[in-house]
């Protein structure tokens, strides 16, 4: 795409309000009363990798306990974390609380503020040419009430939840199990963080979306955006339209654990399965919404170090849209042994197949992209080409799960594990990874050291592709997920993942020594460093950009698409 | 365009899809009569059917025959034992059938209970249809009261001319009873 953007320094000398430009406000009232998009977006982008790191260190302890049979370590976690440890029925306990807990903090708390709040608040904006998002204040009011969501989340494992203390319902909280299953506040305490992150994400949604109709730069029409626009232009639409129903929900739980309802209740006519329809009518969306916004850092990096505009732009704008539309009507493929009819099922088979259509156009494009081009394996590069590798495998998994027949075998085993995990933990994580090497010196105005980043993609790809890939042997042999025991046969495949979880333990610590190092000895960043392959808007900007830019709009020349 | 300009669009549209939340939210609450009456229609999840004297009397016998299994249970919080008379009555598609379940108080208090319903396989709910049962309405014992309910059933020959149910050879209606709602405890 070819861009004109007014460099910003030189217009502001002429413009009448050009003592505002760079001037910040104080410490508090940039940090905690912000309503500049940047800054927000770097509240996001730190509050996620704090989670990140919650998230982590549970299933830490999740790999240590299955590293061999029996209970090892749960008794002294229990007792640890103020529960009774000599009881055995309160480790297991635990062992439901972690699960719930990583799951819960891993997608509302990890992925979703980091792709959305954190890349999108920052770049969205930038990339479309507005001065700043629509609703600014609103802006704040979503991150407060994630951070809010996040702190009821971390009450609930001290609380009392029924066996022990914490919720130990799983990240899909099915009834009854969460009703008159989970006696006790902390079941309440995770629903409410479930209703403020819920909340705060809609409120995110209607603020992408106002800026994206309305906000965009004269001559940058919908069919000239980015993709990573384009792709949080769709995630904002599944959200908007996915999460009230988790909402309405989780308030019928609610209701039905204090004031008497039986929605999901069968004795008073209710219906237990109710739930799960509803749930994943949320949450079948609700994994599109976590890995549309990766498509697009991957879209925009890899044409960046192509030196190439993306191959087939509008077939790589409307597949995420059809995956979009797509997902919507596919829910009922978690619950395949639910007693659907055989004919329900091959309905949802042959839908949730179709999928593959729009992911497939997506992933060709980008090899298409790379073919023929100047190619530049810089790290965001490398980390872009390990998101495709790995994504395609979890998707692969997928079209096999997505057969209702095959399903009724590999329902809630380790299987189903490895196949998310493949397309969230490897897939969304890389991208995230991957975007931040791209834009990092964007943010920070701080080089990070290219070799260690290269490391880091190393070490993170053996060590996740450890920890994963023995699940899907698991599976097929029949281990069930959501245990903290084992029969004796699966000893050694639990061996060598607990191992790679060690190896990737290892690349967090060399993902921060490298910001740490981008931020003692890190050379200053220029404005376009990553040469004439990155068209997008920001590239026009100072890195950091300045703390308001395009206070003049620029204008986009009338060119094609890319 | 200039700021306030901008302000009202954006404010404009911001609400139209804040409402576009708000429906989805009301969408996620009407769901719930949705999918009873939904149940109710289709027969899904094994919901049986309900129909008058006159319409079963309309049905005649198939030839076929079926075998029905019985089951009776109780919510850990019902005092009450409960079970049916036999466990298995083999009857023909269409012929009415009159079949018994035993309930017994075994606490010192009188208790109401209401039950619940269903069929497996699933997809013959459609097709067991009831024309009279305890399960309609509350249902009180005396303390040590014991009483026979009954259930008059069929199961329609239509059941003949689905894919899905046609090769079906027993059905398995089972009862739960749960504590009314204004039942003291």
């Amino acid at each position: 795409m070819a861009t004109t953007a007014e460099t910003f320094q030189g217009h502001a000398e002429s413009h009448d309000h050009a003592h505002d430009h760079d001037h910040k406000p104080g410490f508090f009232a940039r940090w905690f009363m912000s309503t500049n998009h940047k800054d927000i977006g770097t509240l996001y982008l730190i509050f996620a990798i704090f989670a990140g790191v919650v998230g982590g260190a549970i299933s830490g302890i999740m790999r240590a306990e299955l590293a061999e049979p029996g209970i090892q370590y749960l008794q002294w976690w229990t007792g640890f974390l103020g529960g009774n440890g000599a009881d055995f029925n309160e480790a297991l306990h635990l062992w439901n609380v972690l699960i719930t807990a990583h799951g819960l903090i891993m997608v509302f708390f990890m992925v979703m503020p980091a792709v959305i709040g954190g890349f999108g608040n920052w770049f969205v904006p930038i990339m479309i040419g507005a001065p700043d998002m629509a609703f600014p204040r609103m802006n704040n009011i979503s991150f407060w009430l994630t951070v809010a969501g996040f702190c009821s989340l971390m009450i609930s494992p001290f609380v009392p939840g029924g066996t022990g203390n914490g919720a130990g319902v799983g990240w899909t909280v099915y009834a009854p199990l969460s009703t008159y299953g989970a006696q006790g506040p902390a079941m309440d305490f995770a629903i409410f963080a479930l209703h403020l992150a819920g909340a705060a994400s809609i409120m995110g949604a209607i603020n992408f979306i106002t800026t994206i109709f309305n906000m965009r730069a004269p001559g940058m029409t919908l069919h000239k955006m980015p993709l990573f626009v384009w792709s949080v232009l769709v995630t904002a639409f599944l959200l908007l339209l996915a999460l009230p129903v988790l909402a309405a929900a989780i308030t019928m739980l609610l209701t039905d654990r204090n004031f008497g309802t039986t929605f999901f209740d069968p004795a008073g006519g209710g219906d237990p399965i109710l739930y799960q329809h509803l749930f994943w009518f949320f949450g079948h969306p609700e994994v599109y919404i976590m890995i549309l916004p990766g498509f697009g850092i991957i879209s925009q990096i890899v044409a960046t170090f192509s030196k190439k505009p993306v191959f087939g732009y509008l077939g790589m704008a409307y597949a995420m849209v059809a995956i979009g539309v797509v997902g919507f009507i596919v829910w009922a493929h978690h619950m395949y042994t639910t007693g659907l009819d055989v004919n329900t099922k091959m309905y949802f088979t042959a839908a949730t197949m179709v999928i593959a259509v729009p992911t497939g156009v997506k992933i060709f494009s980008w090899i298409a992209t790379m073919w023929g081009g100047s190619l530049e394996f810089k790290s965001p590069m490398v980390w872009a080409l390990g998101f495709i590798f790995l994504f395609t495998v979890g998707g692969v998994t997928g079209v096999v799960l997505a057969n209702g027949g095959v399903d009724d075998n590999l329902h809630d085993t380790y299987y189903v594990v490895a196949h998310f995990h493949y397309v969230l933990s490897l897939g969304a994580v890389t991208a995230l990874f991957a975007g931040f090497y791209y834009w990092f010196p964007k943010m920070s105005g701080r080089m990070y050291s290219e070799v260690l980043a290269h490391v880091h993609f190393w070490v993170f790809f053996v060590g996740v592709n450890l920890i994963f890939f023995p699940m899907h042997f698991l599976g097929l042999q029949g281990m069930p997920r959501r245990y903290p025991d084992y029969a004796l046969a699966y000893t050694h495949w639990n061996e060598v993942s607990t191992f790679g979880y060690k190896i990737m333990a290892v690349s967090v610590f060399l993902f921060f020594l490298n910001v740490i190092y981008a931020f003692v000895a890190g050379k200053k960043a220029e404005g376009n460093y990553w040469g004439e392959g990155a068209t997008t808007l920001e590239w026009t900007l100072s890195s950091p950009p300045p703390f308001h830019q395009f206070e003049t709009l620029p204008v986009i020349e009338d060119a094609p698409a890319h | 365009m200039n700021t306030a300009a901008l302000n009202h669009r954006n404010r404009r549209v911001g609400l139209v899809f804040l409402g576009f939340a708000g429906a989805m939210l009301g969408l996620g609450f009407a769901s719930v009569p949705l999918y009873r009456i939904f149940c109710q229609v289709t027969g899904f999840n094994g919901t049986t059917q309900r129909v008058s004297a006159a319409e079963a009397s309309r049905v005649t016998a198939a030839g076929k025959m079926i075998s029905v299994r019985f089951d009776g249970n109780v919510a850990p919080d019902v005092p009450w034992s409960f079970q049916p008379e036999h466990s298995t009555d083999t009857i023909e598609l269409g012929q009415r059938d009159l079949a018994f379940f035993v309930a017994r108080n075994n606490s010192d208090k009188p208790v109401t209970g209401t039950a619940t319903f269903n069929v497996e396989p699933e997809q013959t709910g459609q097709y067991f249809n009831k024309i009279q049962c305890f399960c309609f309405t509350e249902q009180t014992l005396q303390p040590g009261e014991e009483v026979r309910m009954p259930v008059l059933f069929y199961v329609d020959p239509k059941m003949l001319d689905d894919e899905n149910a046609k090769d079906v050879e027993q059905i398995t209606l089972s009862y739960t009873f749960h504590k009314a709602e204004d039942s003291p405890s």
